[in-house]
């Protein structure tokens, strides 16, 4: 080159250019440098070779390796299966009522079941399983077909009023108002009573004319106390919880068009371990009840006591 | 901006160099006081490296007695007496942060002394060039073979000092390992091909790393891949000690022989050569500071014991600042090292390092060794049950710290009437207080249910623990008891 550009302080030549006083050196990169891209280059062929890379049209060129992205996943998918599998199997195994016994494998249990709820239960009971007007909370202590570990299961495999499983729970309130067993005024009699069963309206006159209708009407499946009765599903009316609402208008309501609510059988869709493992969970939420023969709704004794506002439900 | 000349073409260079191989760096050996300190830190530093692991100490049945131990599986950091839970992470940040500070502490009192003495680059290099000296002879004989052809003698002296390198290299990934698991058990298992993959992994890694950074790149990754060196440089100033060729002591340079026939008066460089031969980063002091002085004193060594020879003043190179270059050209005797390292800078670097340190010391000493924390379930926000009583979930976690079981007591504090139970309780047996034992150095998940009269209104609820042993300790946690708002008609 004609004219060389030599920096002073170094002894370095320059590229020659100059940006506001600024010039740059022309030292030669390290060797090892230009060995490092080399070997990146390398690496990226490499690749290539190995794993899907180069886009064509609709798919890519496969790699030698056979890697997907789908594969992985079904790899580790049927990887955690089997980790899973010892757990299911001893669930498999054993009968229900002696998974209380097991705490390592009832708590199993009720994190499967936890998975298995969010899955097929929260459209109706929510994804707290409290549930909602006509679909029962799953929380408290009130329970339609009992609420026993086996009660439950037999709940979730054969459903309510489901069409197609003989086992189903099956049951019909009449429409006392729609099919003129009884007038409005006795309807709304009956619901006077029924409502100062548990203490949210007065014993008046209107429900001592209530309850000559109820014991002949009603008490045959609610009970003489209207405490109902879980072989046939009827709802405790003396309590403070109400499925399809506890006020008046919503009481009438039940007892002119009765409510007969539909829970799938969930027998015909997922497999035993799963229901049992719903079972388990749905036990797990604070209402679960004991083998105990004394399992019955005791309503409390507190008649005086005043109903929160947004006591829910009657049902039926 | 002009566009190109229509008749702009490439130039090529004269010299078609664009990539330079690199110079080879043989050190001779030295000896002075700079060497024996870097003998020194070498031995404490890979001492340390090596030895800690292999420490236990006796923290009773329940816990690991590793001495320091990184115990990633069950999220426990053990250090001699202390141990760090991963919530309690802000201790090691701290000390991260002490160490970071602390660099910049060294930095200013004694300048590039990380990077000279302390530095596992430099302490690794300097391994490697005594093995170098160990296999193929001193500087001259390196440098001889260097440029030799591929003899069978050469290949035998690469292949055998190769070997060692590889050595020293898995020695090095492989004590690294033992700091995150039991180390007898993983040093057995290694060799009995038994350790985790990921083990062998991070010691392949860290062998191959150590080999090549230590083997060959040497001076290299401090002079073109280490940010330290440029954030360092932007550190320094006129206060800062920086290794200095005196060259107002040392100019004009010649040798003894020619001293005799100059027309001036010569300065005591005789261009020996010693200073460029020993420096393991292969520059010249002479030329001033740089970033490829790591600052390691060896040529200090050097120029001393040759001054020595000649009768003349130690500290032709030495350790000094520009504040104090400039007075002892003016003719002011120089100030002794320790006095440069006390200046403002480097007090207030101290102050904020004790300061954390201070702060860690006394978070630690008083820190907890129970908690509480209590998540309440907000779906459903509460319960109404049959009877009209209310009822709330909460997740409860009792956090024993210690490594011995303890007896813990939660009590309710707050909404009158209210009861609790966990769900492996009868609800029969619910009540204001609950006591559970909590096994050593663990957190017991408690699903408990509080359950309130009938009309309760929602208001803050409070779980406060208290241990039932000789040493205490209480805590509490306050959160909320849902409930339907009354309405005004009830």
């Amino acid at each position: 080159m004609a004219n060389k550009h030599i920096d002073q302080a170094t002894g370095t030549e320059t590229v020659g250019h100059e940006w506001d006083g600024i010039q740059e050196l022309d030292t030669p990169l390290p060797r090892w440098w230009l060995l490092t891209f080399y070997a990146t280059i390398l690496f990226a062929i490499g690749y290539v070779i190995a794993y899907p890379a180069i886009p064509l049209g609709d798919h890519a060129t496969p790699g030698l390796l056979g890697w997907t992205s789908r594969g992985q996943l079904a790899k580790e998918t049927s990887s955690a299966g089997a980790d899973r599998k010892p757990v299911l199997d001893a669930l498999a195994a054993i009968a229900i009522e002696d998974l209380p016994k097991h705490p390592e494998l009832m708590s199993q249990a009720i994190a499967g079941g936890k998975a298995a709820f969010k899955v097929n239960c929260v459209q109706c009971h929510g994804s707290g399983a409290a549930g909602s007007i006509g679909y029962p909370n799953l929380n408290d202590d009130d329970w339609l077909w009992g609420g026993n570990l086996v009660e439950i299961q037999t709940t979730i495999t054969h459903g309510i009023r489901y069409p197609g499983d003989p086992l189903t729970h099956m049951s019909m309130m009449p429409n006392f108002g729609a099919d003129k067993i009884l007038t409005p005024a006795q309807v709304q009699d009956a619901a006077s009573f029924v409502r100062s069963l548990s203490g949210i309206a007065p014993k008046g006159d209107a429900a001592a004319r209530g309850a000559v209708l109820f014991a002949t009407n009603c008490a045959v499946c609610h009970g003489p106390e209207g405490k109902g009765n879980r072989a046939v599903g009827a709802p405790n009316l003396s309590d403070k919880i109400w499925l399809y609402g506890g006020s008046q208008e919503q009481v009438v309501s039940s007892i002119t068009n009765a409510h007969h609510g539909v829970m799938p059988a969930w027998g015909a869709r997922l497999d035993p371990v799963t229901i049992k493992m719903l079972a388990a969970y749905v036990h797990s939420l604070g209402g679960g009840e004991d083998f105990a023969p004394t399992a019955t709704n005791s309503g409390a004794a507190d008649a005086g006591a005043a109903a929160p506002a947004a006591s829910g439900g009657a049902a039926h | 901006m002009n566009s190109l000349p229509p008749k702009f073409q490439l130039k090529l260079p004269e010299q078609p160099q664009l990539y330079e191989k690199r110079k080879a760096v043989c050190p001779k050996p030295v000896d002075g006081r700079f060497r024996r300190l870097k003998w020194l830190v070498m031995v404490v530093t890979l001492g340390i490296y090596y030895i800690t692991p292999w420490l236990r100490w006796d923290r009773g049945p329940y816990s690991p007695h590793q001495a320091v131990l990184v115990d990633l599986a069950h999220r426990r950091f053990y250090m001699f007496s202390i141990e760090i839970w991963p919530q309690e992470f802000y201790f090691v940040a701290g000390l991260l942060i002490m160490a970071g500070i602390g660099l910049f502490l060294i930095t200013s009192a004694v300048g590039r002394a990380w990077c000279g003495y302390a530095c596992p680059q430099t302490v690794w290099t300097d391994l490697f060039q005594h093995i170098d000296r160990l296999i193929d002879g001193d500087r001259n004989a390196q440098l001889r073979l260097d440029a030799a052809p591929w003899t069978a003698e050469k290949v035998a002296r690469r292949l055998s000092k190769w070997s060692i390198f590889l050595a020293i290299s898995l020695a090095t990934g492989g004590a690294w390992v033992l700091y995150f698991a039991d180390a007898p058990t993983l040093f057995r298992q290694i060799w009995t091909g038994d350790a985790p993959s990921v083990a062998y992994a991070t010691v392949a890694v860290l062998t191959a790393t150590t080999f090549l950074l230590g083997g060959f790149m040497r001076e290299q990754v401090c002079i073109y891949m280490c940010p330290w060196p440029r954030i360092q440089s932007a550190m320094l100033d006129e206060k800062s000690l920086t290794v200095t060729y005196k060259y107002w002591r040392g100019e004009p340079r010649g040798s003894v022989k020619s001293a005799v026939n100059s027309a001036v008066p010569l300065g005591d460089c005789i261009e020996c050569g010693m200073c460029t031969s020993v420096c393991p980063t292969g520059i010249d002091i002479r030329e001033g500071s740089q970033i490829g002085c790591i600052t390691c004193g060896l040529c200090i060594d050097a120029c001393d014991s040759v001054m020595k020879q000649l009768g003349r003043p130690r500290g032709l190179i030495d350790y000094a600042t520009l504040e104090d270059s400039a007075a002892e050209q003016a003719g002011a005797p120089s100030t002794p090292h320790w006095k440069l390292i006390w200046h403002a800078r480097t007090l207030v670097y101290l102050g904020i390092w004790s300061l954390i340190g201070g702060g860690l010391l006394f978070a630690l000493g008083t820190r907890h060794h129970v908690a509480l924390s209590v998540a309440k379930d907000r779906n459903p926000p509460y319960m109404l049950l049959s009877s009209g009583e209310l009822r709330n979930a909460y997740t409860v976690k009792l956090r024993n710290m210690e490594d011995r079981p303890r007896r813990m007591e939660i009590t309710l504090i707050g909404v009158p009437g209210a009861k609790m139970w966990a769900d492996d309780m009868a609800k029969g047996e619910a009540s204001r207080t609950l006591v559970r034992n909590v096994a050593p150095d663990q957190t017991d998940p408690l699903r408990i249910y509080v359950e309130a009269t009938s009309g309760t209104a929602p208001q803050p609820l409070g779980f406060s623990l208290r241990v039932l042993d000789a040493e205490g300790g209480t805590v509490s946690y306050t959160t909320r008891f849902d409930a339907p708002e009354l309405q005004p008609d009830q």
